[in-house]
């Protein structure tokens, strides 16, 4: 299944919530085809989401937890864009939800430097969220710096891999 | 607290996990080197430990000796009575050792050992090391290399020293990290603290006694401070975000540390008596890894504020930081020599992370190390040789390199990345 529609079927559960109390945004349904395609990630659209598929969806859409970025960056690519707009919607329609960002690097450069970088990119996304109207109490930041890589190869294919702010729901 | 302190079990933890082997890579020419043979010692009693191997070394590590092999000795003698000087002038052997280990009556071992100048057919050094027992051996046959040195250089030795690093082994939830404390030339490892979580940044006191690091509590970090002799662990600061690189003042009263907590990473000064905090840096950009000058009046410190990573200098009183660096991408975790003449520093350059020796008076780099990923770096006690993390195929280990770069030892280590040496300071 694709992936930017998973995200959309997230969008739908979070707009379901807000609409319980009878007040449906009006855009919903009309971005379905957006949603559908996912072509210019548009994450916005909101097809109707069918019984129990929805919960199921929101799981596997919450499971891209992960953003990257090139190295020594904090720059927020279009996946990224994504995944942060997943979590900011699941975030607003769960006020009571928590996440933790934490901010990893990869092994180059010293360790305790990549502390802080790590720390960087994970307030790279908590300003975005942010932004979007996530409260502050939702989101804590910590960064692992270079200490927790997801592999642990040394190689560029790996270390694309280690750069990454993850999402952890709490 | 999530640091649990297993000192009672650590031998069985280092039987696993921490037993290290050494192997010496000599590379380059002998220029300066002085020659010595160190002859196997005479071992009437059986004791079967062979000191002159680790006092061999102990010394070529150095890269001011060049050891005379095994295989080239005529003879093999252990008082100075037994000596035919000709034979080692005939290998141009100006200086030899020579030595026997006895076992006295309660199983402890006795180590004599006599420096020769066989020009002159003279002792020059000539001691009964106090008897000791097998596992105190190793820390008796680096007194011996120490007294070596110290008469053939005039140089304080500092093989009788210890090392403090950190390992790390598996992946995912069943990630472990350990604080070690291991002999100079990484043997006898005792792990002093394991957590689930990252350790990270340990740092000697002045004094030898305590080990400051950096631990996480339930995904908070904190700087800690561990007394060695009686285990008894300290939180000096835990503060929202990064508490991290502790450096002690060359006084042992203060700590500088790198905070993030008021906007971004920047270096603090923290009183460990009274817990006064001071800020040092303040500018929008990553400021960490402090390191203090000998005399304790300056601070070099790694910094963005250009856009990339380099060594800046200030004054701890406060005052401007002056950038230290300008050659290669990037310059990171500086720390001054023992005379406060030179900082080691790891530098990116072509995207290649060596050791390289920055001179403050002239500027001039000197690499010493290939990368392509050391880091870590840090004098000896004594200044003569610099201890890092490299990278191999197997994960990451400790090395040391002479100062002119020649003499390279690594440390291997089964199971696991080791990293982050720390070399404590000369025995008080």
């Amino acid at each position: 299944m694709n992936k930017k529609y998973l995200i959309a079927l997230v969008a739908a559960v979070a707009l379901a919530g807000c609409a319980s109390n009878g007040t449906k945004n009006g855009s919903a349904g009309a971005a379905g085809s957006e949603g559908a395609n996912g072509m210019n990630g548009n994450t916005n659209g909101s097809p109707t989401a069918i019984g129990g598929d929805a919960a199921a969806a929101q799981a596997a859409a919450l499971e891209q937890n992960k953003i990257y970025f090139a190295f020594d960056s904090t720059d927020i690519n279009a996946d990224g864009e994504n995944v942060i707009n997943t979590y900011s919607k699941y975030l607003l329609a769960n006020p009571t939800a928590k996440v933790r960002l934490e901010g990893n690097t990869d092994e180059r450069g010293s360790r305790s430097y990549n502390m802080a970088l790590g720390e960087r990119r994970a307030n790279a996304v908590k300003s975005e969220l942010d932004a979007k109207g996530v409260a502050a109490g939702q989101t804590t930041v910590i960064s692992y710096g270079e200490e927790r890589p997801a592999d642990p190869g040394h190689n560029e294919a790996a270390w694309a891999k280690n750069r990454r702010v993850e999402i952890k729901r709490q | 607290m999530h640091l649990k302190h297993w000192l009672g079990l650590f031998l069985l933890l280092v039987s696993v996990t921490a037993r290290a082997d050494l192997e010496v890579t000599v590379s380059g020419g002998e220029t300066g080197a002085l020659p010595i043979a160190i002859v196997p010692f005479a071992d009437p009693n059986g004791t079967n430990f062979d000191i002159a191997k680790i006092i061999e070394a102990d010394l070529t590590r150095t890269g001011q000796f060049k050891a005379l092999p095994r295989t080239d000795m005529l003879a093999t003698p252990s008082q100075p009575s037994q000596i035919n000087y000709a034979n080692w002038r005939q290998v141009n052997m100006d200086n030899l050792v020579i030595g026997q280990l006895t076992k006295d009556a309660n199983g402890r071992i006795k180590a004599r050992f006599f420096l020769m100048d066989t020009l002159r057919g003279q002792q020059v050094l000539g001691y009964d090391m106090p008897a000791a027992t097998p596992d105190r051996m190793r820390s008796i046959a680096h007194q011996i290399a120490d007294l070596i040195y110290q008469k053939l250089t005039g140089i304080k030795g500092d093989f009788d020293t210890k090392i403090a690093y950190i390992t790390a082994t598996g992946m995912g939830v069943s990630r472990a990290f350990s604080l070690v404390v291991a002999d100079a030339d990484g043997y006898s490892p005792h792990v002093l603290a394991t957590s689930r979580e990252p350790l990270v940044s340990p740092a000697w006191s002045p004094d030898y006694t305590r080990i400051a690091y950096v631990g996480f509590d339930h995904s908070q970090s904190a700087i800690y401070i561990q007394t060695l002799a009686t285990g008894k662990v300290r939180k000096v600061v835990a503060e929202k975000g990064i508490n991290g690189s502790p450096a002690w003042s060359p006084d042992g009263r203060k700590l500088a540390v790198t905070l993030s907590f008021e906007t971004n990473p920047d270096i603090y000064i923290i009183d460990l008596e009274s817990g006064a905090r001071r800020r040092l840096t303040t500018l929008y950009s990553i400021d960490t890894e402090p390191a203090w000058s000998p005399d304790g009046q300056n601070i070099v410190f790694t910094s963005d504020r250009g856009g990339q990573p380099q060594i800046y200098q200030m004054p701890v009183a406060g005052g401007d930081p002056r950038r230290l660096t300008f050659q290669g991408k990037q310059n990171l975790r500086a720390s001054y020599s023992p005379d406060g003449k030179s900082l080691v520093l790891v530098n990116l350059t072509d995207s290649v992370y060596r050791i390289a020796l920055l001179d403050l008076a002239s500027g001039s780099m000197q690499y010493l190390s290939d990368g392509p990923l050391d880091e870590s770096p840090g004098f000896s006690p004594n200044g003569n040789v610099i201890i890092y993390a490299t990278q191999d195929g197997n994960g990451a280990e400790l090395a040391t390199v002479s100062l002119d770069g020649r003499v390279k030892q690594r440390m291997h280590q089964a199971g696991g990345d080791v990293r982050e040496p720390a070399w404590s300071s000369l025995s008080p």
